[in-house]
């Protein structure tokens, strides 16, 4: 074998002359994995608190009109006698939402792991602007509290959907809400803000900071995954809080930008919200798509089928992702001619989806398949995404979407798209990393049970909603009896409200796997999955600066079982060529 | 053993853009923030265009040669600051003090304009609750105000930097990524101006 001169090693990191304080090191850090960390606690205490909403949601659903399980804890303007106002479960629907969509699964996705792993996997030492990063947390924790808070102030949380249509939205005498839809509206300006600066950062740092040969095809897919989404939120935020702006001030200072009676324009509210609205979708799903990318790779020991072609329907997911917001418009009234024009651009998306589809197909065919929790979840992810992405084309349909329109059917499609795409990738992802961060691992027969059980509840509860959905159960109905088409349905709302309990039940698994594992967990070593990019070639966890002095990159960045390496299956990205044993000499 | 050769050998180190990283940051920001002006103004023109006929005239409202000199005077900030940052590329201590408080000033004198422009418009019962018009007026000029205020802010800062010797022909990127964001602000009051005023 030719022999190759290695390239000179990186320079020294670095590192702070003295220990940092207790502040500076775990509050006030400007570490890019204590702000993941970070980000990690305050998304998941989301999730749980967007869990809780939807379970009281569920039992109004399946027993409508009984008192809830502890409902005599809620106040007289909630739930008086433990039963759920109209009122209160439209801020449970509109909070579920927002709680979920901006709280949990955009700060677990972008928050916590592009946050933790963009340095770690390029090969930097920390990010571009650490104390903007810092910053980006720190704006992100009062807009949680003022969206938590606004349950308390009079008329209750926002209650307009978390799509806020206008002028619903923008005119508190109708909607009865008026302090909780301005703190709603302060807390996602306030979350944008985060975004933006969370974006700029992750930007810069991918394109200025990668470690010496690590070329943009030697990019883990999870970190092309997390630049792409990096670019849609920077570009897409900015119009939210825009539109945010408008309806605040439509509120407070008089302007009537989205009311008809001054000339206002509530359809506005609605072009604006999806231009934002549709590349967030993409926002929450394409770094599920790269942990899954890469996790697949890792559990069948070999290349991601296909790099290439899963970098450019990435990028090609994200520039039609800016053209198809009029699908979730086809009722507004739309000129069919235009309809059908986003209908053939949404349909479109349907291509570099599949191409990915079948790109992880290739990655496990005939693959040495390793069924651990993160490759469990990571299936998961691919099958439930299918089942979300092929309920998506029905939609794009114009003629089928107008028949399903604010039906339960799009319940379904969205909770199989952010619940099974999105969050078991999330899932997979703090299983797969959670050595990485913690430098202890997670207990894997508790993490099976929990991808069984998250597998079982899941499908039953999201399942039958699109059966609901096309028999007319409509989307944001509070009060499901006294509907004659309705009535048939009912013991199907007490099943999905079952299998929901069980759903959150074996979230709860998840949790004390976590909280256990935290404390109690086996020690992990630096790589325990025998996996090829940079994070895992520094130990677990990491120190302060990443790595002793900056690693050099040598090869692609999911090389499994290559046939020139002898001695074990996989060959990291920084392996010196002429230490690596030869298979063939 | 060919392929091995070319599976190793791999491309010489790459270390992203020949850019500094801050540059390379505040272009990406001001990316977003073209898109918060865009929301603003696209949602401008959609709501004139929906009400065309009860549309107040230019200079029906509002004065338009004020703002005209007041134009001016925000571009030669932006001359004052391409010379504060010149000045610091060759190690002009002197003409970075001086160009970078006078790019404070002129902006501050922009604003101060603005302000007396609100005054005379409210006073005259103009306000953002008149109407679509006075909506997107207030909204619009409001918010580039405030990334005016903001600038000003950062120049001011830059000027007792400087004042103290912080920049020279070695460090002068501080500046040359605020010019950036003051240049950015100026074109945008430039589209504002053309849009909300003249036609």
């Amino acid at each position: 074998m030719a022999t190759i001169v290695a390239e000179p090693t990186g320079r020294p990191v670095v590192r702070e002359p003295h220990e940092l304080s207790f502040i500076r090191k775990y509050i006030f850090s400007s570490d890019h994995k204590v702000i993941g960390i970070q980000f990690l606690f305050l998304s998941l205490f989301f999730l749980l608190a967007g869990g809780l909403l939807a379970m009281m949601i569920r039992w109004q659903l399946a027993w409508p009109g009984q008192p809830m399980p502890l409902g005599s804890l809620f106040p007289e303007t909630m739930a008086p006698d433990g039963i759920m106002l109209p009122e209160f479960y439209n801020s449970l629907v509109t909070m579920h939402g927002t709680f979920m969509i901006f709280f949990a699964v955009m700060l677990l996705l972008v928050g916590v792991f592009a946050n933790y792993l963009i340095p770690l996997q390029i090969g930097a030492p920390d990010m571009a602007f650490p104390r903007i990063n810092m910053a980006s947390f720190w704006v992100a924790v009062p807009a949680g509290l003022i969206a938590l808070a606004s349950f308390l102030v009079e008329g209750g949380a926002a209650g307009a959907g978390w799509t806020s249509y206008a002028p619903l939205s923008a005119m508190p005498e109708a909607s009865g809400v008026s302090l909780g839809q301005q703190m709603w509206i302060v807390s996602l300006v306030l979350l944008g803000l985060s975004s933006i600066l969370g974006s700029t950062n992750y930007i810069t740092t991918v394109i200025n900071m990668r470690a010496p040969g690590m070329t943009w095809m030697r990019l883990p897919l999870t970190v092309w995954a997390l630049f792409i989404t990096a670019i849609l939120a920077l570009l897409s935020m900015p119009v939210l809080t825009g539109a945010m702006i408008m309806l605040l001030f439509d509120q407070t200072i008089g302007t009537h930008f989205f009311l008809p009676a001054e000339g206002g324009q509530p359809l506005l509210w609605q072009h604006l919200f999806w231009f934002f609205g549709h590349p967030e979708v993409y926002v929450l799903i394409l770094p599920a798509m790269g942990f899954t990318s890469e996790i697949l790779a890792n559990g069948s020991r070999k290349p991601v089928f296909g790099y290439h072609a899963m970098v450019g329907a990435l990028v090609s997911i994200a520039v039609l992702g800016f053209m198809v917001w009029g699908h979730h418009m086809f009722q507004s009234g739309m000129n069919p001619l235009l309809a059908t024009s986003f209908m053939v651009s949404t349909m479109v998306i349907a291509v570099p989806s599949a191409i990915k589809t079948f790109n992880w197909m290739g990655t496990m065919w005939r693959g040495n398949l390793h069924f651990h929790t993160p490759m469990l979840f990571a299936i998961g992810f691919v099958m439930l995404f299918v089942i979300g992405g092929l309920s998506g084309i029905f939609m794009a349909s114009a003629p089928f979407d107008i028949f399903i329109h604010d039906t339960y059917f799009i319940v379904a499609h969205i909770h199989y798209v952010l619940f099974g795409g999105a969050l078991f990738g999330i899932f997979a992802a703090i299983y797969y990393w959670f050595p990485k961060m913690f430098g202890r691992m997670m207990n894997e027969k508790l993490g099976k049970v929990h991808f069984a059980l998250t597998f079982l509840f899941f499908n039953l509860v999201f399942f039958p909603m699109h059966t609901q959905g096309l028999a007319g159960m409509m989307r944001r109905l509070y009060q499901t009896t006294g509907y004659e088409h309705l009535e048939g349905l009912q013991w199907t709302h007490v099943l999905i409200t079952i299998s929901a309990f069980g759903l959150f039940l074996s979230g709860m698994l998840f949790a004390v796997n976590f909280a256990w594992s935290l404390f109690r967990g086996p020690k992990a070593p630096a790589n325990p999955w025998n996996a090829t990019t940079l994070e895992w070639q520094t130990p677990s966890p990491p120190m302060h600066g990443n790595w002793e002095e900056v690693p050099v990159v040598y090869h692609g960045p999911h090389e499994y079982s290559h046939p020139d390496v002898a001695d074990k299956d996989w060959l990291a990205q920084n392996e010196r060529p002429d230490v690596v044993s030869p298979a063939r000499p | 053993m060919a392929g091995a050769v070319t599976y190793y050998a791999g491309r010489a180190p790459e270390r992203g853009l020949a850019v500094y990283t801050q540059k390379v940051g505040m272009w990406v920001f001001l990316a977003s923030e073209v898109m918060f002006f865009t929301s603003l103004i696209g949602s401008y023109i959609i709501l004139r265009f929906g009400a065309s006929e009860t549309w107040p005239l230019p200079g029906e409202v509002l004065n338009i040669p004020v703002t005209a000199i007041n134009t001016f005077i925000l571009i030669c900030s932006s001359v004052t600051m391409v010379k504060a940052f010149a000045a610091a590329e060759v190690g002009d201590k002197r003409g970075t003090r001086l160009f970078t408080l006078a790019t404070a000033l002129i902006g501050s004198t922009f604003l101060g304009v603005q302000i007396l422009e609100y005054r005379e418009l409210l006073h005259e019962g103009f306000g953002p609750s008149s109407g679509l018009y006075g909506s997107t007026f207030y909204t619009m000029t409001g918010f580039h105000g405030f990334h005016v205020f903001s600038g000003v802010c950062c120049l001011f800062w830059a000027s007792w930097k400087a004042f103290r010797g912080g920049y020279d022909n070695r460090a002068y990127k501080g500046l040359e990524v605020l010019g950036l964001y003051w240049h950015f602000v100026d074109l945008v009051w430039i589209i504002l101006f053309t849009v909300v005023y003249l036609i």
